[in-house]
């Protein structure tokens, strides 16, 4: 056994307070902190009762580069990784250039590797189709080859049927996970905002649930056919809790995700034309809200994501109709969590199942569970401190998040990757 | 005479008092149409600026001329032949234009929420001359000023909204408006021109028009704008004139009496059989002249007795 490098001391993991042997960046041993063992002469990291969380993944991000970095770039996208408690995150397609080649793909990850060595750690996701055009596979044995981790058309929803078809069956053989965003743009119908009380009262173009119930309801039924995996992107409505609750039931391998802010907001907070909760798909009803943390804390919607969709000030400065969807969301998302354990609405144990276990298990990725021979991935988390979100308090170069303002529970207090320590907050 | 606001976005805005304050004073300025003179130097010194980012023919020419008949000075912008057109963003022409400093700004955008969203970012008082599908509150004002000049209250009246309703900015503000006049008020148009969440809405719902008519007061028919049949969200034209366009027949069902409204512009032939429009119950006319009057109204309150900040 090698000897130990390092030692983080009296972190509270489930619920004790313990001593964690870390060595060549993987955990060696998790002690309770009155043990009798003496650390004499090793390098300590006392975190004085801060819990000890695995680094975070998220499944779900646009970090803008190539060809929008003055949203966001790779090295600014992982620094807000790093800042919010994230040890992988994968990154959309729908960069300029789209990433439906190896060239894309290798450049974002010299960029990740180059800027950010030691993580947080990115994995790009391939386009589906050419170009995100929805008429042409994508090569997805040289996107695998060069690097990416799944398929997804996020952002151009596919409604060609038959190419979605094929996309899964071909997605088979290089092994990738196609993530789908479920959205009908017919029905979806450029709405702004959800449909009902909200596109009625603003007078803006609504979209209603079922463009997104409907394309769940197509993927699950593609799924059982072909006995083939799909991830389901951001839902939000009850409906589409409801269709894959039942496909999980029947055996289907599908897998689903949703959003910290589709548990906590629903569409009340776009009145008065607010465009910095203008987010695609759009904040639903509260009784849609409900369903989702139901779901969430039954399993039926897998894992949590940000969905992080940075965009300069000026771009949400505008009249509603102009402002881009999305939510900055890599530097915000432990802490609203956060907030729904506070209200008991999660438990911290289905906090870290959402935020790693589950996406670990689906994206293939190592998450540590603090057993010997995990990668020593820790987020030192202190659930008691308070912090208001600013611009300046956010490491993305979006700052576009309602929460602006606001003051919100709990604060990443310092991230190691693999035995490393990546980020302390200052 | 009470004016607490630095704005009109919307008909929300305002209180029946506010509304019927801005009727009594639209009755005082309605009688300098008649004068030989027609200018009074109320506001004199005084800037409008008209900011109609999207064509207008009636609204703009009918605030210009209100303005003018109080002696304030106007000054026009339009979507062509400005910085927009250009790609300028929306909050740079705003803040270049409030530089200038006018007292009041007039905005007509085919965004809604576009005159929301200027009084965010400027200090002069915004009045809200249509944005997008949101709010045309000055246009039901003077709808409802037209029917305060031939009724004597407003109490137990029925008004139909007849047309497009989803897309109609006219539709939510005469409702909004209508509503708190104590009016009860009917909608009928095909499903495909209501709006989604219409039964939350303090309307009578009809798709079939001859229902709709019995016995109704007052009929408002709107605009059927042409791209709704592109849109998929009727068949023809043709079909929307034979099945819904006013007709003499559906006249008969209401009340005798029963005036007929248009905010403008007519598709002849089209939502209103052509010879309704100009029938001696036809208050399309007489809607214009109160735009006029009910915009010296606004600009007088907004220009004298609004709180100054």
């Amino acid at each position: 056994m090698t000897a130990p490098e390092c030692i983080v001391r009296n972190g509270r993991w489930q619920g004790r307070q313990h001593d964690v042997v870390i060595g060549q960046g993987r955990i060696m041993d998790l002690l309770p902190s009155d043990s009798t063992r003496s650390f004499e002469g090793m390098e300590c990291f006392d975190v004085k009762g801060a819990m000890l969380l695995p680094g975070l993944i998220d499944g779900h991000t646009h970090f803008r580069e190539p060809g929008q970095e003055y949203k966001e770039d790779i090295d600014s996208g992982l620094k807000a990784a790093a800042q919010g408690g994230f040890s992988h995150i994968l990154c959309m397609a729908n960069t300029d250039p789209v990433n439906d080649c190896a060239a894309v793909t290798r450049l974002q990850m010299q960029k990740a590797a180059a800027t950010h060595p030691w993580g947080p750690f990115l994995h790009p996701v391939g386009a589906l189709s050419k170009g995100l055009a929805g008429r042409e596979l994508a090569p997805y044995y040289e996107l695998a080859e060069a690097g990416c981790i799944a398929l997804s058309n996020d952002g151009l929803p596919v409604t060609d049927n038959h190419l979605f078809r094929r996309a899964l069956e071909y997605s088979t053989g290089p092994g990738l996970l196609v993530i789908d965003h479920c959205e009908d743009p017919g029905l979806a119908a450029d709405g702004q905002v959800n449909e009902g009380v909200m596109s009625d009262s603003l007078g803006l173009a609504g979209q209603p649930g079922i463009a997104e119930s409907l394309q769940v309801a197509r993927d699950i039924l593609l799924s059982k056919y072909l006995n083939i995996p799909v991830h389901l992107a951001h839902i939000s409505t009850r409906e589409s809790v409801e269709l894959i609750a039942r496909a999980k039931q029947a055996g289907v391998p599908v897998t689903a995700e949703t959003c910290p802010h589709y548990l906590l907001w629903d569409e009340e907070l776009v009145s008065g034309y607010f465009t910095l909760a203008k987010v695609n798909p759009p904040l639903r009803t509260s009784d849609d809200v409900l369903a989702l943390r139901q779901a969430v804390r039954e399993g039926v919607i897998d894992i949590l994501v940000t969905d992080h969709a940075p965009h300069a000030d000026f771009e949400k400065d505008a009249p509603f109709a102009q402002a881009p969807n999305g939510i900055s969301g890599l530097d915000t998302a432990l802490s609203l969590s956060w907030s729904l354990v506070k209200d008991q609405i999660l438990s911290p144990e289905e906090l870290i199942r959402l935020w790693s276990t589950a996406p670990a298990a689906i994206y293939g990725l190592k998450t540590n569970s603090f057993t010997p021979g995990d990668p020593a991935d820790i987020c030192i988390f202190d659930p008691d401190t308070v912090w208001t979100v600013s611009a300046e308090s956010m490491a993305s170069k979006g700052k576009n998040t309602p929460c602006l303002g606001q003051t919100l529970p709990g604060r990443v207090q310092a991230l190691m990757l693999q035995g490393r320590l990546i980020y302390e907050h200052a | 005479m009470h004016w607490a606001h630095s704005h009109l976005l919307t008909i929300s805005d305002l209180t029946a008092d506010d509304i019927h304050t801005v009727f009594e004073l639209a009755d005082r300025f309605a009688e300098m149409a008649d004068r030989p003179v027609k200018k009074a130097p109320t506001l004199k010194g005084k800037s409008v600026l008209l900011f109609f980012a999207e064509p207008s023919t009636r609204t703009k020419t009918s605030f210009d001329m209100a303005a003018k008949r109080l002696s304030a000075d106007t000054f026009s912008l339009a979507q062509t032949g400005s910085s927009l057109q250009k790609g300028e963003n929306l909050k740079d022409t705003a803040l270049t234009l409030q530089a200038m400093y006018p007292d009041v700004l007039v905005i007509r955008h085919s965004l809604s929420g576009a005159a929301h969203y200027l009084s965010q970012i400027l200090t002069c008082k915004i009045i809200n001359a249509g944005d997008g599908w949101h709010a045309h509150p000055t246009q039901a004002l003077l709808d409802g000023f037209t029917l305060h000049q031939i009724w004597s209250g407003f109490a137990g009246k029925t008004l139909l909204l007849l047309g497009d309703i989803a897309h109609s900015r006219v539709a939510r503000s005469d409702v909004e408006l209508f509503h708190k006049l104590g009016v009860h008020i009917r909608v009928c148009a095909p499903r495909t021109l209501l709006p989604r969440g219409i039964d939350n809405w303090p309307v009578q719902v009809f798709t079939d028009p001859v229902p709709a008519c019995a016995g109704v007061d007052a009929i408002q028919c709107l605009r059927l704008q042409l791209e709704r049949q592109a849109a998929g969200l009727l068949p023809s034209v043709r079909e929307y004139a034979q099945f819904y366009g006013l007709r003499s027949s559906h006249l008969d069902l209401a009340q005798p009496g029963v005036k007929v409204l248009h905010p403008g512009p007519v598709n002849r032939g089209i939502e209103i059989q052509s010879s309704l429009a100009d029938a001696a119950n036809s208050l399309i006319l007489s809607q214009v002249s109160a735009g006029v009057a009910v915009r010296m109204a606004l600009l007088y309150l907004f220009l004298t007795q609004s709180q100054k900040e």
